[in-house]
């Protein structure tokens, strides 16, 4: 039997974002696959009602919160009390919260207060015979297990895209609201703002349907002799219009953006996939002048349809990393693929 | 950590899931913290009266051989400890010996501490270490995920960090201490130079021998078998088609939901 706290910051707008409704989702599972162990929900940010009440029919036998103009902030002074605090009240055993930015910046802290313990980055969480067990990623996503530990209370954060978001019907809750004390040493730390790529340079887009991957061939001198950065570089931003794709990136060529050669100057290090870079997750994803080396393919491990447009057959995707691989010229495909859109949408629009 | 471009397989160890050929693997920095040193390194340069310190726990053999490729890129002293440098470990085990390690450096000031280090490590990618370190060295500003740091004349320093959607969340905190994981930071791989190397060697080989051992496992985990994913496919490679039809395929294919 289990305690099981589910616990996430709300969003500025004071709901629950998808990837925290996932990790509820997780919650939900465990508490009922676990006979006798009930739910308690504990959410913290400037409002949290909205969000509570969005949730009421979650199962959760008590919903915990922490409220304030201090807790709009993502800050780890001010977000670990909270959590910290939330757990305490909610004697909780297992600590459920999804891996957003901002509870992964705390949740391994707060375990150590707790005298706890942590798992990060959880895939699934399973439970036979009153045990529970998760399953994560080693070295990178190059091998999984699934373990179990005897030590509570056990924080997990859940990654996202992993299970199904909770839904059901909002209603009002009573939410029993921890007071906190807040000293000058919480508040050493103040959050600006945010920095975000201008709206045409936004190309990591978390929720679309297709990865676009681009690789330092699009730097290479091609077969005349030379290399064409405008034209890749309109090439590539004319897929992601016409196609709405996320932007990934090779580790050579974001190096490359990085050291401000004169080629795709919307590259960043955010852009970059694998062993140093993102592992994001989208349904399919089409890799283009890149070889598809090992440290950049564990990026991909969350991609389930895989196509690569590589001159060399005998590249990386080539040896069953790619479900396609076509040997061409990306350069003359991709003009092809955003001719034929374009006219696809134009016609369509018409 | 074992090199990534290497083949990296899982086999039953004593205790713990280990590598096949663990011992034999090439090992190196690992790369978050690989940037973390190169951007403390920059910082210290400019911030006259600062010092870096590299605390680094690994197989002695492997710390050696780590130093062989890292001492010529920025100046510090090593803090060895010996131990393993497993994805299997506990964060709550590691983070322990580190701290004990840090505390022993002689005159450390804590209150004027900047401690960086990688956001995850390549091994676990857990994100936990750097956390239950600031909270057993009791520093509770802490950044994950930073790719920028810019110190002001007043001690104050702004953060950006990484945050979901491709976008940084800026802030600033009223000085040292504070805990910075690191992600890729902006600045590239340093050039080798042989007199920092030579520098750094006079302090690396007698940390290498005072290196203590630390225990460090996972108690109270118990690990079911470590599987590889089934990653090969039956790769179709089209050779031939014309750039047309392949434009049409890829369309067809990414149309379908
Ligand atoms: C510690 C460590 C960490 C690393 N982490 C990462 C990581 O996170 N992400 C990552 O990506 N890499 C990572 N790497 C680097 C990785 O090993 C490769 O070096 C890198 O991925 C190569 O990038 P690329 O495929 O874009 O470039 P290249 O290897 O230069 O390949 C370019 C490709 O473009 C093709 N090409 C050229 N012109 C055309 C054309 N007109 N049409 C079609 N194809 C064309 C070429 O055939 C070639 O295959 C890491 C390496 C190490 C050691």
């Amino acid at each position: 039997m289990e305690t099981i706290l589910f616990v996430t910051s709300t969003e500025a707008d004071g709901t629950l974002n998808r990837h925290a409704l996932e990790a509820l989702g997780t919650a939900v599972d465990t508490a009922v696959s676990l006979p006798g162990s009930p739910l308690v929900v504990g959410l913290f940010g400037e409002k949290i009602e909205a969000a509570a009440n969005s949730i009421a029919n979650c199962g959760a036998v008590r919903f915990l919160g922490v409220e304030g103009a201090e807790f709009t902030q993502a800050r780890y002074a001010t977000d670990a009390a909270a959590l910290e605090m939330l757990c305490r009240a909610s004697k909780a055993t297992l600590v459920i919260a999804p891996a957003t930015s901002r509870m992964a910046r705390v949740i391994a802290g707060v375990s150590h207060r707790l005298n706890g313990r942590i798992d990060t980055h959880v895939n699934a969480i399973a439970t036979s015979n009153d045990q529970v067990a998760i399953t994560r990623w080693f070295y990178r996503q190059r091998m999984f297990s699934e373990l179990t530990r005897t030590q509570r209370p056990w924080l997990l954060s859940v990654d996202s895209g992993c299970h199904t978001a909770y839904q059901g019907e909002s209603q009002n809750v009573d939410i029993e609201l921890l007071p906190i004390v807040l000293g000058s040493d919480h508040l050493r730390t103040k959050v600006a703002g945010f920095k975000a790529p201008s709206a045409d340079q936004q190309t990591i887009r978390p929720d679309a349907d297709l990865l676009f991957v681009t690789g330092a061939g699009w730097t290479k001198k091609q077969k005349d002799g030379q290399t064409h950065p405008k034209e890749a570089e309109q090439l590539i931003l004319g897929f992601l219009r016409e196609t709405k794709a996320s932007l990934g990136g090779s580790k050579s060529l974001v190096d490359m953006s990085g050291e401000g050669e004169q080629v795709l100057q919307f590259m960043s290090h955010l852009n970059q996939v694998g062993q140093t870079g993102a592992t994001p997750r989208h349904p399919k994803g089409l890799s283009t002048c890149c070889h598809g080396e090992e440290p950049h393919v564990v990026g991909w491990r969350f991609i389930r349809e895989r196509r690569a447009v590589n001159l060399d057959p005998n590249c990386g995707w080539a040896r069953g990393k790619a479900d396609v691989l076509y040997v061409a010229d990306a350069f003359e495909v991709v003009a092809k693929v955003n001719a034929l859109l374009a006219e696809k949408h134009s016609t369509v629009n018409a | 950590m074992p090199d990534p471009l290497q083949t990296l397989e899982p086999v039953t160890g004593v205790g713990l899931p280990a590598l096949k050929n663990e011992m034999m693997l090439p090992a190196v920095l690992d790369p978050w913290a690989g940037h973390a040193l190169y951007e403390a390194a920059n910082l210290a340069k400019k911030v006259p009266g600062s010092k870096v310190y590299l605390v680094s726990l690994g197989q002695k053999a492997k710390l050696q051989q780590v130093m062989m490729t890292i001492a010529q890129k920025v100046s510090f002293e090593l803090v060895a400890i010996d131990g393993p440098a497993s994805g299997f470990t506990d964060a709550h085990e590691v983070a322990p010996a580190l701290a004990a390690a840090i505390m022993a450096i002689p005159g450390i000031d804590k209150s004027r501490l900047l401690l960086f280090g990688g956001w995850e490590s390549a091994s676990r990618g857990a994100g936990a270490t750097m956390q239950i370190l600031g909270e057993i060295l009791g520093i509770t500003d802490q950044f994950e995920g930073v790719d920028e740091i810019t110190v002001q004349d007043d001690g104050s320093f702004q953060v950006l960090e990484r945050v979901e959607g491709g976008k940084h969340q800026v802030s600033t905190c009223a000085g040292t201490p504070a805990v910075l994981g690191w992600a890729t930071g902006n600045l590239g791989e340093p050039r080798n130079d042989p007199q920092v190397g030579m520098a750094n060697m006079r302090t690396v080989m007698p940390a290498l021998q005072r290196a203590k051992p630390a225990k460090v496992a996972a108690e109270g985990v118990l690990y079911g078998r470590v599987e590889l994913p089934k990653q090969q496919r039956n790769t179709r490679i089209v050779k031939d088609m014309p750039a047309d039809q392949i434009a049409r395929e890829i369309i067809e294919w990414i149309s379908q939901k």
